[in-house]
């Protein structure tokens, strides 16, 4: 296991103790229009109890039936993950009481999920290769979400909306692989990404469309593994890592005192940053689960699977080591693979012609500076990829240098002009006309003649301002290299 | 195997069914009375049988994903003994 | 007028095409007979504008002669099934004034083909009981006396008891009922009339109320063979609502019939001989299989070695599923919510202590405890497992015979509260009729005699998986030969 800096410790009274992590990703499959084992619909943010059948509300006498595109969501995203696929798999009814379960069970998969072992690879240092670090899933299945609660809006009632009762959700279950609260980051953030790749699930965990049972314990680096805790529904990156921060200290801090971690459940209060006891071991569920006998085992066809595996789109790892390959930086290439809707941009970038490494370089210097300014997304660019990629051809033709480039395209977001338009309007070309730049070199040797003779005289570092000065009077459109070359040739020559 | 009055107690606890002490002192007897009956099932030799997990052979069939449910909120909340403000509504849970 | 309450359904669909009295005075006829009949209590709500209504629609269709094979035909139907707008409390509290806003499958397709409501008939409690005494609404009492002039109230069976008892006593021509261990066929046995199970997964349970979901199946409960298929031509059928729905189409079993038995070995199973039963019900199944036999079967005599087993496997299996999925009934969306001084599990705790009655109370308790950490092993999979054993027996049985005849029930219809001190008594009752609930077989029982006491006494017929038509065919072999015709002295 490579580790770019030094092992993640938390510093206790008695030495440095190890955290162990494991992570319970609940993903909604938001690829499809209905629940499922109900045909109401999964959009979200609709008027209360609007998408309820009278499955999901679990009238008397009503029965399951699953969805297709639900089954395939999760096989394609099993399949993102490189795990196995189980071909035979079957659902089990997690029992249990709470108002925002209507059948007082929730259908899941315990004894055959349908998607076994897999991993994903993360790198903890997008600039170094050698910090990847594979993290182990242990399984994927299918299961309902729930209904959603409110306590807020009555003194003495809480108020119960089933929209969200019965929507499927893929729940996704790391080996506990994770040894700091950055690894656990690194992972969610690749899984995420994974999975708009994929289009399972849109990953948005503001909407609650994925969130994460967090599982904690710590050791003595070498022991065996401690109780862990479960700080269940976590929504975001950062509150996932600020609970790992904060479970493992609290632990640390409990066994150094002689008390031992109770086993239980604990809720984040991201006002507080810190967790709590939801649940103690006593009060635990006994969930009773046992083969849901409205439904028949899960059977799936070699034709089925095939069709998953050929829908796939090219996942990040092999896009990342694909733009490599095109001579684009590692870094790049993973800024330029974090997220599906950039990646997506890139090879339309490509595809209308720009060359690989200027092209990264541009997206990721210039491009995303430009549309944080403006707080678009890239999907918002006002710059289509084939708008950059003919941008991109002037620069690589000489037409322009690369700092006028900027100017133009400042003008493109404005205007939303072409680049070769633009240019020819305001007589932007470049020029290489050794002739005239010549001649602005000689104005400026010239006038600066005491700087001529600190530079011959050893400050090398006024190269550079020689460059400027020439540039500036030629308003920029000078061919930097050309002006290079003249000045090395008069000043060293 | 027999139960113990707290295992009743926690069953009936699991199961959400209130239950007086009178209550459970008479149905101890009597789910002792059921489960020793059932045991004889210990008699059989299962060993290679496998749980029987479809009554009559018969094939998962998957539904097309399609909206063709819900938008009924008047038929959901028609039976509900609290409703308010299109929610139902249940003695307030403290998270 | 003719009496139209005596007529079968055969009977009562030639006469309506023939003009000889109109869907009308039939409902009007029947509606006044269930009024008549309350001491019964084997309706828990009469409809009689649902079957005037359904009979005006045939009479008016009759002159088109786009009729449906039940046309005018009112039924009664058993309070588990669904029925929109009309109350469906599943012989419990806890469903008090439940309307829901959906029908079943089951009796949609009843209305699709005709029929009318007569209104919904009294059960026990969520299905669960053999003698019709747990339901919430009032036990039903049998139309049946015994012989010796005591008048005692006597039990229609259970848990179709309001359906067997309104079959029984004229007040309805025929009556949906549900099986799950032997709820059809063990009160057509008490009562003297036909019941069938159809294979597991023939009728939809689509808007059924859900007891034990691997043994539910509906059926017709009717007066004769004949009007048992046509009944379940009806019901039965594909339902893509019902992952456990069989996708098969219906055979015509009414046009199948026949008594006709050559080339057919019935098999006797040697465990279905079991000691204490009384002398009569042994001697009625002896004259069973001379009737087959003279309808030109072979018989044969066949071994089910784990049929001892069958009652306990079922006793864990049933009130496992039961309990979970029961589990819906808690105040929230829909029944009986009692308020307490506490919180969300308060409210809970006492709604169903308070909706649901003591046998239901018990099963689910059992069944939570079957299911529960540390116990799934060695109860629940090990019923699975015996559940397999219990089906295996079938399959090998089925290489040496194509149907199997055995008596219904143990003993005669008993009195109420005879069995309510042991539950294990009561369960002892469905002791022939579950093996072939647990192995998803085809059932049904036929009146075949009267006991000493003058009370109908029943023969059961199992079929293979899908194979309704030998066991009908069984059955009518019975009913021509057995001669049965006798009906209860009306008392009420």
């Amino acid at each position: 296991m490579a580790d770019a800096a030094a092992p993640y410790r938390i510093k206790g009274e008695t030495g440095d103790w190890e955290v162990v992590v494991g992570l319970e990703v609940h993903a909604q499959i938001t690829a499809t229009a209905s629940k499922l084992f109900s045909g109401a619909a999964t959009a979200f943010g609709a008027e209360p109890n609007t998408q309820v059948s009278l499955i999901d509300a679990a009238m008397p006498g009503m029965l399951p039936v699953p969805n297709k595109e639900c089954i395939r969501q999760a096989v394609r995203t099993g399949m993102a993950l490189e795990a196995v696929i189980n071909r035979w798999s079957r659902f089990d009814r997690k029992n249990y009481f709470y108002a925002d379960l209507p059948q007082g069970y929730q259908i899941s998969q315990l004894f055959h999920p349908l998607v076994g072992e897999g991993e994903i690879e993360v790198l903890l240092d997008e600039k170094d290769e050698s910090s990847a670090k594979r993290i182990g899933i242990e399984r994927i299945h299918v299961e309902q979400d729930a209904g959603k609660l409110m306590h807020d809006q009555h003194p003495t009632m809480s108020y119960v909306d089933l929209n969200r009762a019965g929507v499927a959700l893929m729940e996704i279950v790391s080996r506990p692989d994770m040894r700091s609260p950055a690894e656990a980051g690194a992972y969610l953030r690749k899984l995420r990404a994974i999975l708009r790749y994929v289009g399972s699930c849109d990953g948005n965990m503001e909407e609650g469309s994925m969130r994460a049972d967090v599982n904690v314990s710590v050791r003595k680096p070498g022991d065996e593994f401690g109780t862990r805790t479960e700080t269940k529904n976590v929504n975001s990156v950062r509150f996932v890592m600020q609970v790992i921060e904060y479970e493992a200290r609290r632990q640390v801090e409990l066994l150094e005192e002689g008390g031992s971690v109770a086993q239980e459940t604990r809720l984040f209060d991201p006002d507080r940053g810190t967790t709590r006891t939801l649940r103690s071991k006593e009060d635990a569920h006994d969930y009773r689960y046992f083969p849901d006998p409205d439904l028949l085992p899960l059977e799936l066809d070699e034709a089925f699977l095939e069709e998953c595996r050929a829908s796939l789109p090219e996942l990040p790892d092999a896009k990342r080591k694909r733009y490599e390959g095109q001579g684009i930086t590692p870094y790049n290439a993973s800024v330029l693979t974090a997220e599906v809707e950039t990646a997506r941009w890139f090879d339309a970038l490509l595809e209308a012609g720009a060359e690989a490494k200027q092209a990264s370089n541009w997206v990721v210097a210039e491009l995303f500076g430009a549309l944080n300014r403006l707080g678009k997304s890239i999907e918002e660019s006002p710059v289509s990829p084939a708008q950059a990629a003919e941008l991109l051809g002037l620069v690589a033709d000489g037409t322009i240098s690369g700092t006028i480039a900027k100017q133009v395209l400042e003008i493109m977001l404005e205007t939303g002009e072409g680049a070769a338009e633009i240019v020819e309007k305001r007589g932007l070309r470049q020029t290489s006309d050794t002739g005239a730049i010549d001649a602005e070199i000689d104005k400026i040797l010239a006038a600066n003649a005491d700087k001529v003779a600190d530079y011959k005289g050893g400050k090398q570092q006024l190269f550079g301002f020689f460059v400027g000065q020439t540039m500036k009077a030629m308003q920029g459109k000078a061919n930097p290299q050309v002006v290079n070359e003249r000045l090395r040739a008069k000043l060293d020559g | 195997m027999s139960v113990t009055n707290e295992q009743v107690r926690h069953i009936a606890k699991l199961a959400r069914i209130a239950m007086s002490d009178e209550e459970l002192e008479r149905l101890v007897p009597e789910l002792n009375n059921i489960l020793g009956w059932v045991e004889q099932l210990g008699e059989v030799n299962t060993d290679g049988v496998e749980p029987l997990t479809a009554v009559i052979a018969n094939k998962l069939r998957l539904r097309e994903d399609k909206v063709t449910d819900g938008n009924c909120r008047d038929d959901i909340l028609a039976n509900a003994p609290v409703a308010e403000h299109g929610f139902f509504a249940v003695p307030k849970v403290i998270e | 007028m003719t009496d139209l309450t005596a007529k079968t359904i055969a009977e009562l669909r030639e006469g309506l095409l023939a003009g000889e009295f109109t869907a009308r005075e039939l409902a009007e006829q029947y509606n006044t007979a269930v009024a008549s009949a309350r001491a019964l209590n084997a309706f828990t709500v009469e409809t009689p504008d649902d079957a005037l209504a359904a009979a005006d629609a045939a009479d008016k269709a009759r002159g088109s002669g786009e009729l449906g094979s039940l046309a005018g035909i009112p039924l009664g139907i058993k309070d588990l099934f669904a029925t929109r707008d009309v109350d469906t409390t599943a012989g419990s509290r806890i469903l008090t004034g439940f309307k829901p806003r959906y029908e079943s499958t089951v009796t949609a397709n009843l209305r699709r083909a005709g029929a009318g409501m007569l209104g919904k008939l009294n059960m026990d409690e969520f299905a669960m009981g053999s003698s019709n005494e747990t339901s919430a609404y009032g036990p039903v009492i049998s139309p049946w006396r015994r012989a010796d002039g005591g008048n005692a109230a006597l039990a229609p069976g259970g848990s179709s008891g309001g359906s067997s008892a309104a079959v029984a006593a004229g007040i309805a021509p025929a009556a949906t009922g549900t099986d799950t261990g032997g709820s059809i066929r063990q009160p057509a046995a008490f009562t003297g009339i036909c019941g069938i199970k159809p294979t597991y997964g023939r009728c939809s349970r689509w808007g059924i109320v859900s007891f034990a979901s691997s043994l539910d199946q509906a059926g017709p409960m009717a007066r004769t063979v004949h009007d048992c298929a046509i009944l379940l031509e009806v019901m039965a059928g594909f339902d893509p609502k019902d992952s456990t729905s069989l996708d098969l189409p219906v055979p015509n079993w009414e046009a199948g019939l026949s008594s006709d038995l050559r080339g057919k070995r019935v098999g006797i199973p040697k465990e279905y001989r079991i000691d204490g039963v009384p002398a009569d019900i042994n001697a009625l199944w002896d004259k069973g299989i001379e009737w087959l036999r003279d309808a030109g079967a072979e018989i044969v005599e066949i071994s089910l070695p784990h049929t001892k087993y069958a009652l306990p496997t079922y006793y864990i299996i049933a009130p496992a599923e039961a309990s979970s999925n029961l589990a819906r009934y808690d105040g929230v969306r829909y029944g009986l919510r009692v308020e307490t001084n506490g919180g969300l599990d308060e409210m809970y705790a006492a709604t169903r202590a308070a909706g649901f009655g003591a046998e239901v109370r018990r099963r689910i308790m059992i069944g939570t405890y079957v299911l529960s950490a540390g116990f799934y092993d060695a109860y629940f999979t090990k019923a699975q497992r015996v559940r397999t054993l219990i089906k295996q027996d079938f399959e090998r049985a089925f290489e040496q015979c194509d149907v199997i005849l055995t008596p219904t029930a143990p003993s005669a219809a008993f009195g109420r509260g005879d069995k309510s001190a042991d539950p294990i008594a009561m369960y002892l009752n469905d002791v022939f009729a579950v093996p072939a609930s647990l192995a998803g077989l085809p059932a049904m029982s036929v009146p075949g005699g009267l006991d000493e006491q003058g009370l109908p006494l029943g023969l059961h017929l199992i079929g293979r998986e899908l194979d309704e038509q030998g066991v009908l065919n069984a059955g009518l072999a019975i009913e021509e030969r057995a001669g049965f015709t006798a009906k209860p002295k009306r008392w009420w």
